[in-house]
């Protein structure tokens, strides 16, 4: 049986005010907090996905990302078997702190579920699958920094063992004004392997 | 009954961070959920909220809530009956 | 040749013991970690939820370690792992920690985030007590992280990466995520009750869970068992409910059946997630009907430990395991009555059964799904 080759296809990065696509920068603004450049973002790109403004930073950062990496990517508009492969710090902190908050003044205590569900990294994994009905492995790990040994190893084996025919591999990192998103589409044919030497060089150029 | 439909929609909209819809959008007999303004289980969730923080209105059976939420016009009705706030 | 993968030790510290034997002994006689609360620090008005005594907790640690740097959450789960660390950790040890919120609790009263609330620091400090050789891989997957984190695990180790690993699954009960679920609508002001027709909303708990996962055979015990198929399926639905049709679940059903090489028929039981929120138990039967087991035994324990979160799924898979090992299906404890609009056969009493193939699924926030199926040896 021929092995399953699997290739780095396609990357975007989201930092500190710019967005860039396979090295190309594709958006850039003088917003200073996240939700007025992420909300700068949607509109350029004309995302058309009310949904967008109910998410949390976290979610609004991978969605964005993701919506900029899969345009274009996708063999058809029914390709559903795209694995999630996510990573990041702080997993939900950001908004784990948000929610915490309105907890804390027992005079003033109306716990908000839709601040709630967002207090779990995965959610933006499952806003990504909604929007693009990936019917799909997920897995969202925790590390101190981008970890790309595991990401490549991870993303090769999901494609050798036929779990995944493509996958979106993600550090997707935020805390408050803080913020990084590294994702890399992963595919059967290419130019570029998915290896973790492949997979720093990208994430620090 | 006119003002706290007007507060209503600011609220909603706000509050359920529905970013292109105005005011002037929605109809005080509109369904909000369904077809209608598009809420799902989670915007039920906050309206139930909304309920407690800015009108004093605690809702024992949650399932009330579904004739409660109808549209801005029986939003209205049953908080001018039950607010304590 | 492709590895067999075994999980060969076990262990859990819950309310219904510090140890499998304790906590198989009152799951044998029907009696449930499941208790009301009056404490205030959780809630105004009293509650149902299956609590870890603090004072028990810290007995049983003071055996093992008279330092006062652990958080609560540390302190279950060194417990845990600590009887079931007995190979010398290297390079090919693999350290997986699953949990939702870690140690959320560390969030409260505080101006600064504690360097405790991130999770690969609770991770590491795991790791440091036992000397674990390798960068920890934590999962934080919603309610599936602990059934997951065995999948993962299995995954590594087929794939060569890892020869063997150590699993820490824990979730601590906490204001946090009870006023959450509070906002949801989604606790029961009763003991849970899966399936059940009267059932109400879930019961929180807390746990922690600890497995070893080998490719070596020969630490393989007749009664131990053999990971032979797993998926990982998002609904792609909604964050918060489940698919009305059970999709991811039966995907990841699927998935595993095809890797498995066996047929749903042949499976003995099913270990299900059975939160007994109207929602997933209703999802749940869909999908098992779906794909044709609606006759197969099915529980959840959810009805002895409330929802344990990041621990549910190992949780639910050591007692799985003690099921097979000893011939016998455990009652859904909470079911009187079939609540669900598909049939599903819920165990209704403890009894003897051959159980040589079980199922384990979870389900959780995020529309994520996970099934494993394991043989016994």
């Amino acid at each position: 049986m021929e092995e399953i080759k699997a290739y780095i296809t396609a990357y975007c990065k989201i930092e500190k005010n710019q967005i860039s696509l396979n090295g190309e920068t594709v958006f850039h603004s003088e917003e200073v907090s996240f939700q007025d450049f992420s909300k700068k973002a949607y509109q350029q790109f004309e995302f058309n996905y009310p949904k967008f403004f109910k998410m949390d930073n976290l979610s609004k950062l991978a969605f964005l990302a993701s919506e900029i990496i899969l345009k274009g990517n996708l063999e058809s508009e029914t390709e559903n078997n795209v694995a999630l492969l996510f990573a990041n710090k702080s997993s939900s902190l950001d908004t784990d702190v948000k929610y915490q908050k309105s907890i804390s003044d027992k005079n003033e205590y109306f716990p908000s579920p839709a601040v709630f569900v967002y207090t779990l990294a995965n959610i933006c994994m499952g806003e990504i699958s909604i929007k693009n009905q990936f019917k799909s492995e997920n897995c969202f790990f925790i590390f101190d920094a981008f970890n790309s040994q595991f990401m490549a190893d991870y993303g090769n084996l999901l494609m050798k063992t036929g779990k995944a025919e493509k996958v979106l591999c993600a550090w997707t990192e935020l805390y408050q004004e803080e913020y990084q998103v590294f994702m890399c589409l992963v595919s059967k044919e290419g130019n570029l392997e998915n290896t973790a030497e492949n997979l720093e060089k990208l994430y620090k150029r | 009954m006119e003002a706290l439909k007007l507060e209503l929609k600011e609220k909603i909209i706000k509050v359920l961070n529905l970013e292109d819809i105005a005011v002037e959008d929605v109809n005080d007999d509109d369904a909000l959920f369904g077809d209608g303004l598009g809420l799902d289980s989670i915007d039920a969730l906050e309206l139930i909220v909304m309920l407690d923080k800015d009108y004093g209105i605690k809702l024992l059976d949650p399932k009330e809530g579904k004739a409660i939420f109808q549209s801005i016009n029986s939003m209205s009705a049953y908080i001018t009956e039950h607010r304590t706030k | 040749m492709q590895r067999e993968i075994f999980i060969t030790e076990t262990n859990i510290i819950t309310p219904l013991g510090f140890d499998v034997a304790t906590n198989i002994q009152n799951i044998e006689n029907k009696i449930s970690g499941i208790q009301l609360h009056h404490d205030k620090k959780f809630s105004e008005n009293p509650f149902f939820g299956a609590m870890i005594n603090d004072q028990e907790l810290d007995a049983a640690f003071a055996k093992i370690s008279t330092s006062s740097e652990f958080t609560r959450l540390e302190k279950m789960m060194i417990l845990a792992l600590h009887p079931i660390v007995k190979t010398v950790p290297d390079q090919k040890t693999a350290f997986l920690l699953s949990t939702t919120k870690g140690n959320i609790t560390e969030l409260e009263n505080k101006n600064e985030l504690p360097e405790s609330a991130y999770l690969q620091s609770l991770a590491k400090k795991i790791a440091a007590f036992f000397n674990f050789k390798t960068e920890p891989i934590v999962i934080s997957n919603a309610c599936v992280s602990g059934i997951l984190a065995v999948a993962t695990a299995k995954r590594l180790i087929e794939a060569n990466l890892y020869d063997d690993a150590y699993v820490i699954a824990g979730d601590e009960f906490s204001e946090f995520v009870f006023s959450g679920f509070s906002s949801f609508q989604a606790l029961s002001d009763r003991p849970c009750k899966p399936y059940d027709s009267a059932r109400n909303g879930l019961n929180l708990g807390e746990a922690t869970v600890a497995v070893y996962i080998t490719s070596d055979k020969n630490l393989a015990k007749k009664g131990d068992v053999k990971i032979i198929g797993d998926g990982a399926i998002n609904d792609a639905n909604h964050i918060s409910g489940p698919s009305r049709t059970g999709e991811g679940l039966v995907r990841s059903i699927e998935s595993a059946f095809k890797e498995s090489g066996i047929q749903a028929s042949q499976i003995d039981y099913i270990s299900a997630h059975g939160t007994a929120t109207i929602y997933n138990d209703e999802m749940e039967a869909i999908a098992f009907n779906r794909l044709g087991m609606k006759n197969i035994p099915l529980n959840s324990m959810k009805g002895f430990y409330g929802h344990t979160l990041g621990a549910s799924g190992l949780l639910e898979t050591v007692i799985g395991i003690e099921s097979a090992r000893k011939n016998r299906l455990y009652v859904s404890l909470g079911f009187d009555e079939i609540g669900v609009s598909e049939s599903v056969n819920i165990i209704a009493e403890n009894q003897d059964s051959d159980i040589k193939y079980f199922l384990k699924t979870a389900s959780g926030f995020g529309g994520c799904n996970t099934a494993v199926i394991f043989e016994k040896i």
